[in-house]
């Protein structure tokens, strides 16, 4: 029977009462007694020299409390890489300066320019426009391939051309994978391109901040997934803030996607604003504003070789990227193709030699990092789609293809530096083959092609390393961060819990489900436990939300503070009922004398914690209160099998998905309703990419996608039903939940099932040329691959 | 936003007047308008609603047996009272943009608007419609003059617009993905005395009529009529969405379409 409270119940979000019914506390809903706005003045072209920038006319304009420009941020620090990559010779990567206002050039659309800090926003945008600027147009550099060409205009004159690095990961020995190659009995190659995406979530950034004269002490309110992260980089590495007299808050946050990890230049100019004006200044971002300012996501150009023996045996693998960085380094936007991408290019499969070579690139293009499954999605993707091709070039079938070089034994290390700890591929696809009704898919393909539609089957799997991350192995790999997280259990006199964790909810229910964990643990009920989180003054420390990494981390150190809890609490039961602690048991919030009778609940001994008339003063402090920081032993591998189903249009190239099966393997279940919601929002974002999203740029870095009208988001009607199965579960081998991590899945895995099946579906109806399109699969890239 | 002065006059005479005055405006439902205002793309001094005009509101049938549609009529009044009259026309209204945007978008606001991508546009040059302003009647042939460009003069005011009603009628909209706005759509109108089509979404001159099907078509209203015919790519639109050959492939495909749902 399914639970209905404690670990693996499907309780309903709590906070989704709040949310939908507008009694949310989003961050633009923050207003501070007496506050200016900011409006900053963007670039309009993609590179230009900035010969001048003359304020005096917008300084008289109304409203205007004072303009700042890049010449305000000497000797003040620029945004910092958060990971250094070192390339194949053991150079690190060229790391150049990202001001928080631009210093004699701009280097993308969007970067900006000037603040204009005035009474109100509209007066702020009306002395904006008053600025004049000298820019001197430069040449723009777009495209990777031209960028890396020499004699490139460069987008940073310091540095030596616009390769940032040229990365390379498994055997790095060029002779000994091409002797794979030459061995093999067929080798299947696929150029592809993994277009660049806008995270778009709903709520636009924005950054309110305060500084207080008489304490000297700062307020930051800012749209992000970890606040902590925020304070210290903002402190340490930009404004040279003491951390202690910094506090950042990040409330309900609407949504982030990953573009919210980043420290960000605005939030850093209102920090230092609220002060050089002695007055609360806000930020809010417009969606335009989003489009040209937040970072952005993949963008990568692929060419992936796989080679096969005479049994269809993975032999060898071999892929050659270029990762757009866009202008700057965005915070951890040297790990994605690295760290976050390469690692996973053995995907489920015994592939004995794997060479992975990343060339990371400046262009004159917004900054991209981060977005929803961070490098895993392009790694799954070539791989996924590189095996399709080869099942379709040796006549097999792709399901075959890949059961019978998936990994089966663990502890699995893999050619590129991961030791997956557990899985279950064959069952998992087990799971797929069932829950997609794969043998029912000829009859459905009958049905369609009688209306006139061709149907294809795509299927892939996917593996990702989430629970982001040792701190240990990542600093060894560049990382300027520890990845762990932490949590502190406050229990109140009465019994109730405050849990403040490290991770930061927008969107992924914690709320709901870390509770679920602690009341379970002690045999309480739920609504005794609330968390706590975005709000560096209360949390003890965080790392924050990102990389699926929440309740495999930041969890774990929330059981092992509440293991403290316990064990405290048993003492004190036990000097209640005058017997040795370790004979106390708890179960269902009562602690027991083993074997006897005797028992108090957990009330009491909460209630003792605190009002010690009857306690045992000289071994324990009282109250009941306990902090741990949690530091993962490996990353968590959670991976499925994905199923997409799709009809295409010969007349017009129109895709329709009509049926999606996920299959995942996340290990152990808090909450199953909550895992199905991260499935099904990942795989949306997924059908998005493969079908419907792109973030464009003409060859002058003028942004064609700078708005819904030309950006495609996917809605409602472009998705189907999905069906998710999550009863594949190898638990997570070394931390105390057995987890995995959901949130990143759906959209890892789901764009190769739905390209896969477009190709299946053109096959099908004798177009037998098309080996490839491009996503997004448009109906007009359709009709064109068809064309011949 | 700039700052403007704002005004909503109760017949359209005053309006007539309202607009008169220096650089001011014609205010419809605000559904393309206000967007182009808040991105400071546009600077009127004053804008002049026509919303609170009751007499260029409303769907009727006239004395001629002309649809009648009061210029400020909203998208969704057309989708449910026009349905009677002309199912073909109803139809179109109810899928422009979102329920947000047909409670607010008007008929003349699209029309004076002329949108390339634009729906109306295809069925008003389909139906062979009159717009009627303030001042004259334009027949549908002479008001459209090319992308974003009309034969409105400066403050003329769209009151109302004609549609003689076809014995068939259907427009086929192939969605573009972002925007939903016609990537390319055809309105294919069948009258006693020949058939109309109408193209929109697919030329760099916005609307147009294609005059090899119209003969094809009023000779055999059958989708087999335009199947020996080709679109040329010249002078459509290319953008991210689709080339011009593409859309030139559409106009045919929707055409049949269209042809095959009418009859
Ligand atoms: C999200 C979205 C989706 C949309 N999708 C579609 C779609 O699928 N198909 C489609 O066809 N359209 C679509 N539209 C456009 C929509 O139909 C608008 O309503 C229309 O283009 C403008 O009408 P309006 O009444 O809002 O005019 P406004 O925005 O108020 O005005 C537009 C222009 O017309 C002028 N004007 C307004 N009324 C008159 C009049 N009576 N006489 C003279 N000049 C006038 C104004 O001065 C202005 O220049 C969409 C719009 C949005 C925002």
């Amino acid at each position: 029977m399914p639970k209905d409270t404690g670990i693996g119940a499907a309780k309903k979000r709590r906070e989704d009462v709040r949310f939908l019914t507008g009694a949310g506390n989003y961050t633009d809903d923050i207003n501070v007694r007496g506050q200016a706005y900011v409006h900053f003045l963007r670039s309009d072209v993609a590179h230009a020299k900035i010969n001048g920038i003359d304020t005096s006319a917008a300084a008289a304009m109304p409203g205007v409390v004072r303009i700042f420009t890049g010449a305000d941020f000497t000797g003040v620090g620029g945004l910092p890489c958060g990971w250094q990559v070192t390339d194949r010779h053991g150079v690190p990567m060229q790391e150049p300066p990202h001001p928080i206002l631009a210093q004699g050039k701009v280097r993308h659309v969007g970067d900006p320019i000037a603040a204009v800090v005035a009474d109100t926003y509209e007066q702020a945008r009306d002395a904006a426009e008053a600025i004049v600027l000298d820019l001197e147009e430069l040449p723009a550099v777009v495209n990777m391939g031209a960028a890396l060409k020499d004699g490139a205009t460069k987008v940073h004159d310091d540095l030596t051309s616009n390769l940032c690095y040229d990365w390379v990961l498994g055997q790095t020995d060029d002779a000994a994978v091409q002797a794979a190659f030459d061995a093999a009995a067929h080798v299947t190659t696929l150029e592809l391109t993994n277009q660049r995406l806008v995270a778009n979530p709903m709520e636009p950034r924005v950054a309110v901040a305060e500084y207080s004269r008489g304490t000297e002490d700062y307020t930051l309110y800012t749209t992000s997934q970890n606040p902590h992260v925020i304070r210290l980089l903002m402190c340490a590495f930009v404004l040279g803030l003491p951390e202690h007299k910094v506090r950042v808050v990040a409330p309900d946050v609407g949504g982030g996607f990953g573009t919210k990890i980043f420290h960000y230049a605005e939030e850093a100019f209102v920090t230092f604003a609220a002060k050089a004006c002695n007055r609360p200044v806000k930020w809010t971002a417009s969606r335009s504003e989003a489009f040209m300012s937040d970072a952005q996501g993949r963008d990568h150009v692929t060419k992936i070789e796989l080679a096969l023996d005479a049994d269809n045996n993975f032999v060898a693998l071999r892929t050659n990227t270029m990762a757009n960085m866009g202008a700057y380094l965005s915070t951890f936007s040297s790990s994605v193709p690295t760290w976050l991408h390469g690692t996973l290019m053995a995907g489920n499969y015994r592939t004995p030699v794997i060479q992975v070579n990343v060339k990371a690139v400046f262009t004159n293009t917004v900054p991209v990092d981060a977005y929803r499954g961070a490098g895993r999605p392009e790694a799954t993707y070539q791989l996924e789609r590189v095996i399709d091709k080869a099942a379709r070039e040796l006549g097999v079938d792709p399901i075959k293809l890949r059961r019978q070089n998936f990994i089966t034994e663990f502890p699995y290390d893999t050619p590129v530096a991961l030791t997956y700890d557990t899985g279950d591929y064959n069952g998992t696809m087990d799971k797929l083959e069932v829950a997609a009704d794969i043998v029912g898919f000829a009859a459905r393909r009958a049905e369609s092609e009688k209306r006139g539609k061709l149907r294809g089957l795509g299927v892939n799997c996917y593996i990702e390393a989430c629970g982001i991350a040792p701190s240990n192995i990542v600093g060894m790999l560049g990382a300027r961060a520890g990845l762990y997280d932490a949590a502190t259990v406050r229990v109140n006199a009465t019994g109730s819990i405050s849990v403040m964790v490290g991770a930061h909810s927008h969107g992924q229910g914690h709320e709901t489900a870390f509770p679920q964990v602690v009341a379970e643990m002690i045999g309480i009920d739920e609504s005794m436990v609330e968390i706590v989180h975005g709000d560096t003054s209360k949390i003890p420390f965080g790392m924050g939300t990102y990389g699926s990494r929440s309740l495999a981390v930041c969890g774990s150190a929330m059981v092992r503070a509440t293991e403290k809890i316990i064990n405290k609490a048993k003492k004190i039961a036990a000097h209640l009922m005058e017997a040795s602690d370790t004979d106390i048991e708890l179960k269902d919030g009562r602690f027991t004398v083993a074997g006897t009778d005797k028992s108090v609940a957990w009330g009491d001994v909460t209630l003792t914690a605190y009002v010690p008339h009857n306690f045992p003063l000289t071994e324990i402090e009282p109250g009941l209160e306990e902090t741990a920081f949690y530091d993962p032993a490996n990353f968590t591998y959670p991976a499925g099998a994905y199923a997409c189903e799709v009809e295409v249009d010969p007349e017009t190239g129109k895709v329709t998905v009509e049926r999606f099966a996920a299959a995942d393997d996340f290990g152990n279940i808090i909450n199953p309703m909550i895992v199905d919601g991260q499935v099904h929002g990942g795989i949306g974002q997924g059908i998005g990419q493969a079908l419907l999203e792109s973030c464009v740029y003409d060859e002058n870095g003028q942004l064609l996608t700078g708005s819904y009208m030309d950006y495609a988001m996917p809605r409602a009607d472009d998705v189907p039903f999905y069906a998710v199965d999550h009863s594949s579960q190898t638990p997570c081998t070394h931390n105390p939940l057995g987890v995995k991590g959901c949130g990143e899945a759906g959209a890892i895995g789901s764009p190769p099932a739905v390209v896969n099946a477009v190709i299946d579906a053109l096959h099908s109806g004798g177009m037998t040329h098309v080996a490839h399109i491009d996503m997004p699969v448009s109906p007009s890239r359709v009709w064109s691959a068809m064309q011949g | 936003m700039y700052n403007f002065e704002f005004v909503k006059p109760a017949t359209i005479a005053d309006a007539a007047k309202a607009l008169g005055t220096e650089e001011a405006q014609a205010l419809g439902g605000g559904q393309t308008l206000i967007p182009a205002l808040k991105q400071r793309l546009n600077a009127p001094a004053t804008l002049v609603s026509l919303s609170g005009i009751g007499e260029m509101k409303g769907v009727c049938r006239a004395d001629d047996g002309t649809l009648a549609i009061g210029g400020a009529t909203t998208h969704v009044t057309v989708a449910s009272e026009a349905a009677a009259h002309y199912p073909a026309l109803a139809a179109l209204a109810s899928h422009i943009g979102d329920p947000a945007v047909r409670n607010r978008g008007t008929i003349g606001g699209s029309l004076a608007n002329n949108d390339p991508a634009a729906c109306y546009p295809a069925a008003v040059l389909g139906s062979g419609a009159t717009v009627k302003t303030n001042t004259r009647d334009i027949a549908a042939d002479d008001y459209f003059q090319g992308m974003f460009t009309t034969a409105l003069h400066d403050g003329e005011i769209i009151t109302e617009v004609r549609f003689p009603v076809p014995q068939k009628a259907n427009y086929q909209k192939f969605v573009q993905p972002a925007s939903r706005f016609a990537l390319t759509g055809v309105y294919v109108a069948k009258f006693a005395d020949g058939v109309r089509v109408a193209v929109t979404g697919a030329s760099e001159n916005g609307v147009f009529r294609w005059t090899e099907a119209e003969a094809a078509l009023s000779a055999d209203f059958s989708p087999a009529a335009v199947e020996g015919l080709t679109v040329s790519a010249d002078g459509l639109i290319r953008d991210i969405h689709g080339t011009p050959e593409y859309r030139a492939h559409l106009v045919k495909v929707l055409t049949k379409r269209a042809v095959a749902a009418a009859a």
